[in-house]
């Protein structure tokens, strides 16, 4: 599992059973489920690539023909695209920091017996279950307004200027949403992977009379190595693709303030017709997804091979 | 633990504090249901009020349309489970239980869509689907879903159907059993519990899904996640209402997403965390 196999050239180690059944009865218990992906994923995503070269815009029917790469340069020469991209960096990576950090501190605290641990996790993890839709509105409404929120009323307790959360600090506010959602998510993952440490290696380090941070550092930290491995390649995917939190709460401003990758292409699609520029941007966005889903594939790829050798 | 010290003590205090800020935007909402919509948008916020189920009785009165769209939820999520696990309880099946040279690759391939952003394919899907007519149809936006959630799907049952020893399919067959019978008789019933959970689980995300309704729906075939997204524009005038309508829609997951919790790490994760 160290070392994971390329997910093309992976050797069958399975023993093959000794079935009748072989050849086009098994094509045609997967033919389905093949079908449909390809139909509505894979030839969408290869139109996609078409229509990125291509003189698209809804509203100029007339204008049609080969572009070049037209919209590839009128895409970069956007500020708006560069923003969103930049938007797109800013929002994966501090939610990254935030869901990560905060989620690995509270699976340590969680992975204590004490009593009523199960109903605390359990309403540590409710956030995660919530619909995005509602986890902006609530947030904007009843926690981020200015005057009426909650927030606003700890503030003046507190002796401070409330604050105006989305219109101050936008992209704080989106980040602060989508991490609320999110650390439930690591906390769960992070808290499996504590929970299948090896416990007679801690054991025996203990023995050895190692204190709780070489524990920590020599044990902990390489096992639970792979499970944060997983954690970031998978929320980085998902944070990517955030649109819910921003569509409900700020529609990408004030400016472009919270406009990230997603919500531009929604935009210039749906706003501005153009088709051309629009799929452009989504070839973009499909290839930022897949400098991260190729390690993680290669790592489900591994532990495929590593699961068939037990 | 016999003797717990003061800093034990402290963490315990710790995690009760952090699950309750954690729970709090939820709490929120739920007593915020419960208000009047005077009481639900005050200066200083009301810990304490007489609760009333007015908001509720608003959210799901005849012209609010909530059931409309609790009717589209309900359908587009079982039925793009239901569809979805038609189609991936055989390929799964072929998979686990007759794997040939491909196997691996096509599995592999299977799961590695599940990492195409919806973005890429959207546009494509806008515009097809509104040739066809599909736009703003409820069963268009349920294939749609179904296709989100194939690959989890087949990922998960395929892991439990190889929990199953071979040796039964092998034994099926050699009493000439045929396909359809020995995964009906033989290997469906031990891997329900599995199939199940998986089920669950792709209900959970249909529900909560957002993107594509909101996106490829306007009224007709709209889910809740569009219906509460229409309050985005309420500036404070049906906090309450707001809320209530959102209770009704995040309790039931909420509630089953706590049963599903192993499950979805298992299945969210594709087998890398167990």
């Amino acid at each position: 599992m160290s070392s994971p196999a390329v997910a093309t050239s992976l050797p069958d180690k399975r023993a093959k059973p000794k079935a009748r059944l072989s050849g086009a009865p098994i094509r045609r218990l997967l033919a389905p489920a093949v079908i449909f992906l390809l139909v509505w994923m894979i030839v969408p995503l290869v139109m996609t690539l078409y229509y990125a070269f291509r003189r698209y815009n809804l509203m100029m029917p007339e204008i049609t023909g080969f572009a070049g790469i037209t919209n590839f340069k009128l895409m970069f020469t956007d500020p708006t695209f560069w923003d969103s991209l930049i938007n797109t960096l800013i929002l994966v990576g501090a939610s990254l920091m935030i869901t990560v950090t905060v989620g690995l501190g509270l699976a340590i605290l969680f992975n204590r017996t004490f009593v009523g641990r199960g109903v605390a996790r359990t309403l540590a993890i409710a956030p995660f279950f919530v619909m995005p839709v509602v986890t902006g509105l609530i947030w904007k409404n009843m926690l981020f307004h200015p005057v009426y929120g909650l927030l606003a009323w700890v503030f003046r307790h507190l002796g401070l200027n409330p604050i105006d959360w989305l219109a101050q600090y936008p992209m704080l506010s989106i980040i602060i949403m989508v991490s609320w959602e999110w650390i439930p998510f690591a906390l769960l993952i992070l808290l499996t992977g504590l929970q299948s440490l090896p416990e007679d290696q801690i054991e025996a380090v203990r023995l050895d009379g190692a204190n709780k941070w070489q524990e920590f550092r020599h044990i902990v930290v390489p096992h639970l190595g792979q499970v944060l491995y997983v954690v970031v390649m998978l929320e980085s995917i998902f944070f990517l693709t955030s649109f819910a939190e921003i569509y409900t709460t700020t529609s990408g401003g004030p400016g472009t303030a919270t406009t990230n990758l997603p919500y531009y292409i929604y935009q210039s699609a749906f706003f501005q017709y153009d088709i051309g520029i629009s799929s452009a941007a989504a070839i973009g966005a499909v290839i930022l997804a897949n400098i991260f889903s190729i390690f993680l594939i290669r790592f489900v790829a591994g532990n495929l091979n590593a699961g068939s050798r037990r | 633990m016999k003797d717990k010290s003061i800093g034990d003590t402290l963490l315990t205090a710790l995690a009760y504090f952090v699950a309750l800020v954690m729970f709090f935007p939820i709490l929120w909402m739920l007593l915020t249901a419960f208000k009047t919509e005077q009481n639900a948008f005050t200066i200083d916020p009301h810990f304490l009020f007489v609760p009333t189920l007015d908001s509720f009785r608003v959210a799901l009165e005849q012209g609010s349309g909530y059931l409309h769209y609790a009717l589209n939820s309900v359908v587009s999520a079982v039925v793009s489970t239901l569809v979805g696990l038609l189609l991936a309880i055989p390929a799964a099946y072929a998979m686990a239980f007759f794997p040939t040279k491909r196997t691996d690759f096509t599995l592999v391939w299977m799961v590695s869509t599940k990492f195409i952003p919806a973005v890429g394919v959207l546009i494509p899907i806008y515009l097809v689907y509104k040739q066809l007519g599909l736009l703003d149809n409820l069963a268009g936006l349920t294939l749609l879903f179904t296709a989100m959630n194939m690959p989890l799907l087949v990922w998960m049952v395929y892991s439990y159907f190889k929990d199953i020893p071979k040796d039964l399919v092998e034994a099926a067959d050699i009493d000439g059993a045929s396909t359809l019978q020995t995964m009906r008789k033989v290997i469906l019933p031990l891997a329900l519990p599995g199939i199940a959970s998986a089920g669950l689980l792709a209900l959970i995300l249909a529900w909560n899904e957002s993107f594509w309704s909101l996106t490829m729906t306007d009224h007709r075939a709209a889910t809740l996640a569009v219906y509460i997204a229409s309050f985005k524009s309420a500036e404070g005038l049906f906090w309450a209402k707001m809320s209530a309508a959102s209770v009704l829609t995040v309790a039931p997951i909420i509630v089953l997403g706590w049963f599903a919790q192993r499950q979805m790490v298992r299945g969210l994760t594709f087998g890398a965390v167990k």
